[in-house]
């Protein structure tokens, strides 16, 4: 079937990526317990991950799961178990008249037209690259490497600025308040 | 003359001036010496003037003074077109003018507003020295416009009397309907003809379709009826008798109400394209003179009756005007200026003489009480019944065998409002001068005085006028006649054709007729009464009923139609647009609030909502 | 031949849906955090797919800012969502309703 005209491995590759993806996704969505949600997410992280491999971006599949599977979903399991795990909302009740209704259809909408784009397009036209070519020899890391030191080197130093100003900012929200008045350091 | 000319316009424009300004440090005399002296001034301008014209080499004279109007096409100069039409109707309106000026010094005299009577007094005779000798239809207008504001001065004059100042609305008003039929008539004209000057006009006038001139026509004589009070705007001349007699016997009578029949008279040419707007004319005419001499038989007031009898013998000029018989009407007009202002002078100094009565129930006897009133009073009664050889009688006649020429049931009408005319003026002599004394009450027991002399001499004057006045214009003298002077002005015009002798004897009789018939009639039934409901009927007494059926027609709806607007419509309509804007404003805000609901995931959806729109668009674009 | 892109942008379109779907759907604070990781995760896939496809680096340095700007993003948020829910009893956003109007 699709076989006849894709490899075999590559086909093997995007569905299992597709699968992982696809099912914590909608895992996310659809449990009651936070915890389980979290669970879910990583999954989904991980098809993410090995969807990049497939498309040749390793450094990115590697930094995706530390960063995002090691570390930000790690940040969610610690506030979940700070707010209290048995905080569950009742996913059958919904308060907001015609939520749900409006939602999927402008869900669908945007999802149909966003396949419907691609579909008229030319955009998949295999032109060659602008900035850098993807292997050019040297492997993805120093490609990657010397495209965000000297491109976008701005960029680069500016979400570093925003890290840090990320960090202060979180921890002044999470502080707690003293329990005495005067004691109020800037 | 030129100068002499702008002289002649501008010598009361001047006196106005100097009252206006310096009026308050000048004395009642002095006051007095300065109105008269400056129309006096003016009269003898006149005189020199028309001696100018006569040995000029052409008999119409443009006397630039300034360009006044030039924007495109239109040009309206600041010009006076010095012609025979124009210097005749100077010349007695300046000489009536002063007359009555004099007049007025002893009328008036005492009165607290005695400078302000001078200062609108000289600008009306400025305003319609203006209106005679423009050379466009602007400049008359200015002038037209000019003579209703000072009659409205003058005719609330006694502004405290409420119906005094009435009258005075009233007057404005009713002009003011016929100014709209002037402007039309000037509109129409410009955008046929490009111009408003006269000689222009009757030069063109030939290029004007037969519906366009009887337009206009209609529309000049809509606005001579509002100014020479004719049919169907002529209540406002008997409500103006509030005003003081001098005002009356000037503006009433000799000047103002004939400035429609002038107008007519100068749009000649126009008028002779038009045969229906001819024949309307005259019909107007005719049935006016009738309706206002019916109704002056059975009023009681002398001034009253004297309004009324003005309203007819401007009816039978405006007949004139439509049969084509212009110099036949403006002899009648300077003929009628004559007696007329004499009758109102005279029935001034009888008001006068008796503290102020103007009821003629209350008069009587005053014959021997006032030995110059009485004669030249009686020689205008005379006059006006149209008994010869008095200016009256030529006059009527000129008018009355014109119109046999043309139309016989209207020349019937004038024959029997020639009737009534003399039965209504013997009823008035009668009563005021002949009968039993009933005025003691009014004079507490004293006797009456005559006038002093400068009311007296303007009546002697005036007196004499009347009676030569009819060499004006006599039926066998054709060359050196009035008309014959006129006549180049009406050159454009067919002359009438005049009827055989014989025809002309036998109409000069009738009208003697005519006149003794009502003279004895009035006679024998007022000679021992003062009051007769059987000879005065209340339907006469109240003008037909006519001011009720103008209220009812057109005041009370109007009035109801305001009180509407201001009850209904500017309340919910008006107010209620706006408010209703504001209202809905609020009303559409509130219900945008609720976009606003608080929750993040109405806003969230939101987003997504415009996001899936975004995106069909690009859809659609790349599509 | 490999895969054709156009499948993984289909998978990465889905995948967005469903995270906005869940986004407008759940109350809970933390899940809709999730779900909003799952549409960036669906943004990075498909950047990385058009670098592959166009044969250019930048789509992946693009998605290497991402991740630097989710994760600033998530620690905020999450910093955000613990002070207001410290005190009350669920973590339902429907009860932050005060600003309407």
């Amino acid at each position: 079937m699709i076989g006849a005209a894709y490899s075999i491995p590559s086909v093997l590759v995007f569905v299992t990526s597709a699968m992982l993806i696809l099912v914590g996704a909608i895992g996310v969505i659809s449990v009651k317990n936070p915890v389980h949600a979290a669970l879910c997410l990583i999954m989904t992280l991980f098809g993410v991950a090995v969807a990049f491999v497939a498309q040749s971006a390793d450094f990115l599949a590697a930094v995706q799961i530390i960063v995002y599977a090691g570390a930000i979903v790690v940040l969610f399991l610690f506030v979940i178990m700070f707010l209290g795990v048995d905080r569950r909302e009742h996913i059958h009740f919904e308060p907001l008249v015609g939520q749900r209704a409006f939602a999927a259809v402008g869900v669908a909408i945007t999802v149909g037209g966003l396949i419907a784009l691609m579909a008229r397009s030319h955009w998949v036209s295999g032109a060659s690259s602008v900035t850098t070519k993807l292997s050019s020899g040297g492997g993805n890391v120093k490609e990657l490497g010397t495209a965000v030191f000297t491109t976008y080197l701005f960029a680069f130093e500016a979400t570093a600025a925003l890290l840090i100003i990320a960090v202060v900012g979180a921890v002044l929200l999470a502080r707690r308040e003293s329990a005495t008045q005067g004691e109020e350091s800037a | 003359m030129a100068t002499v000319a702008t002289l002649l316009l501008l010598m009361p424009l001047l006196g106005f001036l100097s009252v206006l300004l310096l009026g308050r440090y000048m004395s009642e005399k002095q006051v007095g010496v300065v109105g008269t002296g400056v129309v006096a001034a003016s009269f003898v301008l006149a005189v020199i003037t028309f001696f100018m014209l006569i040995h000029h080499s052409s008999r119409e004279v443009t006397v630039n003074l300034f360009s006044w109007i030039s924007v495109g096409t239109l040009h309206v100069p600041a010009a006076m077109l010095v012609d025979p039409l124009s210097i005749t109707m100077c010349l007695f309106v300046t000489g009536i003018s002063a007359l009555i000026h004099l007049y007025s010094t002893g009328y008036m005299h005492g009165e607290k507003d005695f400078r302000k009577f001078f200062l609108y007094l000289n600008l009306f005779v400025f305003s319609m020295l203006l209106l005679v000798l423009a050379n466009n239809l602007v400049l008359t207008f200015v002038g037209w416009e000019g003579v209703g504001l000072c009659s409205y001065w003058l005719v609330s004059y006694y502004f405290d009397r409420d119906s005094a100042a009435s009258a005075g609305k009233k007057a404005f008003i009713y002009n003011r309907v016929g100014d709209v039929g002037m402007l039309i008539a000037m509109f129409l004209l410009f955008s046929r003809l490009h111009t408003l000057t006269y000689l222009t006009i009757f030069e063109r006038s030939g290029t004007l379709t037969p519906m366009i001139a009887t337009l206009v026509v209609l529309a000049l004589l809509l606005a001579a009826t509002g100014k020479s009070a004719q049919i169907p705007l002529f209540n406002w001349l008997p409500d103006a008798m509030e005003g003081p007699t001098p005002v009356s016997a000037l503006i009433h009578a000799a000047t103002m109400v004939t400035a429609g029949v002038y107008l007519l008279v100068r749009m000649s040419p126009v008028l002779a394209l038009s045969h229906s707007g001819r024949m309307t004319i005259a019909v107007i005419g005719g049935v006016t003179a009738f309706v206002a001499a019916t109704i002056a038989t059975s009023q009681k007031d002398i001034k009253k009756v004297l309004a009324f009898s003005t309203i007819s013998q401007i009816g039978y000029m405006v007949l004139a005007v439509g049969v084509g018989a212009y110099g036949a009407a403006i002899f009648l007009m300077i003929a009628h200026a004559f007696f007329k202002a004499l009758l109102f002078l005279g029935s001034g100094s009888v008001i006068h003489s008796l503290n102020g009565e103007q009821d003629m129930r209350k008069m009587g006897g005053l014959q021997k009480y006032l030995p110059l009133t009485f004669p030249t009073f009686l020689i205008g009664w005379l006059a006006i019944s149209g008994i010869p050889p008095f200016a009256g009688f030529w006059s009527k006649g000129d008018v009355l065998t014109n119109v046999f020429e043309h139309n016989k049931a209207l020349w019937a009408l004038g024959v029997l409002t020639a009737i009534l005319t003399a039965y209504y003026m013997s009823r008035l002599f009668i009563l005021t001068f002949r009968g039993t004394e009933r005025f003691r009450a009014e004079t507490e027991g004293h006797d009456p005085h005559e006038s002093p002399w400068v009311m007296t001499t303007p009546l002697v004057v005036l007196a004499a006028l009347t009676v030569v006045g009819g060499i004006l214009d006599l039926p066998w003298v054709h060359h050196d006649s009035l008309a014959g002077f006129l006549a180049p002005t009406f050159g454009y015009v067919a002359a009438g054709g005049h009827a055989d002798t014989v025809a002309q004897y036998g109409l000069a009789l009738v009208d003697v007729a005519a006149a003794l018939f009502g003279l004895l009639a009035a006679y024998s039934i007022w000679r021992n009464i003062s009051e007769s409901k059987r000879w005065e009927s209340p339907f006469l007494e109240h003008v037909w009923h006519w001011d009720d059926f103008y209220d009812a027609t057109i005041g009370r709806p109007l009035t109801e139609a305001a009180r509407f607007g201001d009850d209904v419509i500017e309340p919910e309509v008006i107010d209620g647009a706006i408010t209703g804007l504001a209202v809905s404003v609020r009303r559409s805000a509130e219900g945008l609030r609720k976009v606003q609901s608080g929750f993040v995931r109405h806003y969230a959806l939101a987003t997504v909502l415009g996001l899936a729109v975004v995106i069909v668009f690009l859809v659609a674009r790349v599509g | 031949m490999n895969v054709p892109a156009a499948w993984y942008l289909v998978l990465a379109a889905g995948l967005f849906g469903i995270g906005a779907f869940g986004l407008l759907t759940r109350r809970s604070a933390l899940i809709m955090f999730m779900c909003i990781e799952l549409m960036l995760n669906a943004v990075n896939l498909t950047f990385v797919t058009f670098s592959r496809t166009l044969n250019d680096i930048s789509g992946q340095a693009i998605v290497f800012f991402v991740m630097v700007v989710a994760a600033a993003e998530v620690t905020v948020g999450l910093g955000i969502v613990v002070a207001v829910f410290r005190r009350r009893s669920s973590t339902s956003v429907d009860e932050l309703s005060e600003m309407k109007g």
